[in-house]
């Protein structure tokens, strides 16, 4: 059996729903995936704790609360000085087009904007996943 | 290379149980170089019904352990859905905030089926947390199936986490549940119904077999942090308890009696499987030609004439 690829789903930032990275972690769950879930308002050093301790293959975060350009860097930047960096790490939540390039400037692999289909999510970390 | 100094070693831990877990090329030369420094570690299994507060007593015991300068590992085991073969590992919700703590280590596994059984892998996983510098590792799993018995066996002290309002589900425990306790927890003591809990709790224990150990009954919370130093008492208790009859001997014995046999049971079943005479002894199964009995013959007479590799 082909094993299931492993996802850190977090969501970072002071705002209190996580409806989105709950969508989203069940999606990867269905799509076959195991789902390491570790809920609201993650500081970047948790998640890359997290990623690391867990040694996942893909890192998503859900964000809404707008300090996505400042907090996908820095866990970008924390997993770098973890030696970390060949995990595939993706976003997704309320970012406007004009700040995609620039993330993706900074390392995200890929963004995913409200209304994406979640099968878009989950085909794009199964062509990516480095194994 | 000392204790603390692995420990410091994050990715390489990590990577290493992802190669046990997975039976990854060169997992078993990990186990290898690992296995002689392994026995330092106290396992605490730690188990009951979904929602009882499990990953939540973990994280508050934890904090305990830590401040007393321990290094402490945690395995924590959810189950895998049966039909996409995907899961969602949730416990470290609960466990956020120690989860950058440096005497802390915490893994999330999948009850998926491992290559070798879920209990192996498990049983991997703590050898490398315990040869890395773990003085207590913590195994939390969901108290259902049988597998899950299989790997609180593990465990030098069983703890059992109730909370009030199971009703009959604490009935349903019982069968073949009870026995495996050592220390009961009656979590979330802030809600009403937690001393009728406890009552119960105490008379279906009286209920078993007499032992010479007696499992004690805790009333906790896990979020109000009260009542742990008690639970912590009652745990170290039953270590000392063990420790003066030489029940820890015992447990590790049966642990290295399993991983023999489990080990020995995958080797000579790949054997046989790569054995020509395999399928066709199957078939002359189906045929009623041969039965079962006289087929393992011929196939264990295969496996001694091919021993040298
Ligand atoms: N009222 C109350 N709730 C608790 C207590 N301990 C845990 N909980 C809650 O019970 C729920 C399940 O906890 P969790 O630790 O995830 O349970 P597990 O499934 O057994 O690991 C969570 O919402 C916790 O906040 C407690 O002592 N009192
Ligand atoms: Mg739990």
């Amino acid at each position: 059996m082909q094993r299931p690829i492993r996802v850190l789903v977090a969501k970072p930032g002071l705002d209190g729903h996580d409806r989105g990275a709950k969508v989203i972690a069940r999606a990867f769950r269905d799509a076959g995936m195991e789902v390491i879930y570790t809920g609201l308002r993650q500081t970047p050093e948790q998640i890359v704790a997290a990623a690391i301790q867990e040694d996942v293959e893909v890192v998503a975060v859900s964000i809404l609360s707008g300090a996505h350009s400042t907090l996908l860097p820095r866990i970008k930047e924390l997993l770098k000085e973890e030696n970390a960096d060949d995990m595939l790490f993706v976003a997704g939540g309320v970012i406007p087009d004009d700040d995609i390039a620039f993330l993706k400037e900074k390392g995200v692999a890929a963004v995913f904007t409200p209304g994406t289909p979640t099968t878009l999510a989950v085909e794009f970390i199964r062509e990516h996943v480095k194994r | 290379m000392d204790r603390g100094k692995r420990w410091r070693e994050r990715r390489r831990i990590a990577k290493m149980i992802t190669a046990v877990e997975n039976a990854l090329p060169g997992h078993e030369q990990i186990l290898q170089e690992i296995y002689k420094k392994t026995g330092n570690a106290y396992v605490i299994g730690i188990t009951g019904p979904p929602g009882a507060g499990k990953s939540s007593l973990t994280d508050a015991l934890a904090r305990g352990y830590i401040e007393k300068g321990l290094r402490v590992g945690v395995i924590a085991i959810d189950p895998t859905s049966p039909f996409s073969g995907g899961s969602i590992l949730g416990d470290r919700i609960r466990m956020n905030e120690l989860s950058t703590h440096p005497q802390m280590f915490i893994r999330s596994m999948g009850t998926r089926g491992q290559l070798g059984g879920l209990s192996a892998a498990t049983h991997s996983a703590v050898m490398i947390l315990d040869a890395c510098g773990a003085d207590v590792l913590f195994i939390e799993t969901v108290g259902v199936g049988q597998s899950e018995i299989e790997i609180v066996k593990l465990a030098d002290t069983v703890l059992m986490v109730m909370v009030p309002g199971l009703g009959d589900d604490i009935q349903a425990m019982k069968a073949g549940i009870m026995e495996i306790g050592d220390v009961f927890a009656v979590n979330k003591k802030d809600l009403p119904g937690a001393d009728k809990t406890k009552i119960e709790l105490e008379a279906m224990l009286s209920f078993l077999p007499p032992r010479e150990w007696r499992p004690p009954v805790c009333m906790v919370s896990a979020m109000y942090k009260e009542g742990l130093e008690e639970l912590e008492v009652a745990i170290s208790e039953h270590r000392k308890f063990q420790a003066d009859h030489g029940r820890l001997e015992q447990r590790r014995m049966r642990n290295a009696q399993e991983a023999l046999l489990a080990i020995l049971r995958d080797k000579m079943v790949l054997r046989v499987k790569s054995d020509d005479r395999y399928e066709e002894l199957l078939q002359r199964m189906m045929e009623k030609t041969i039965d079962p009995y006289e087929a393992a013959r011929q196939l264990m007479e295969g496996l001694d004439s091919c021993s040298e590799d």
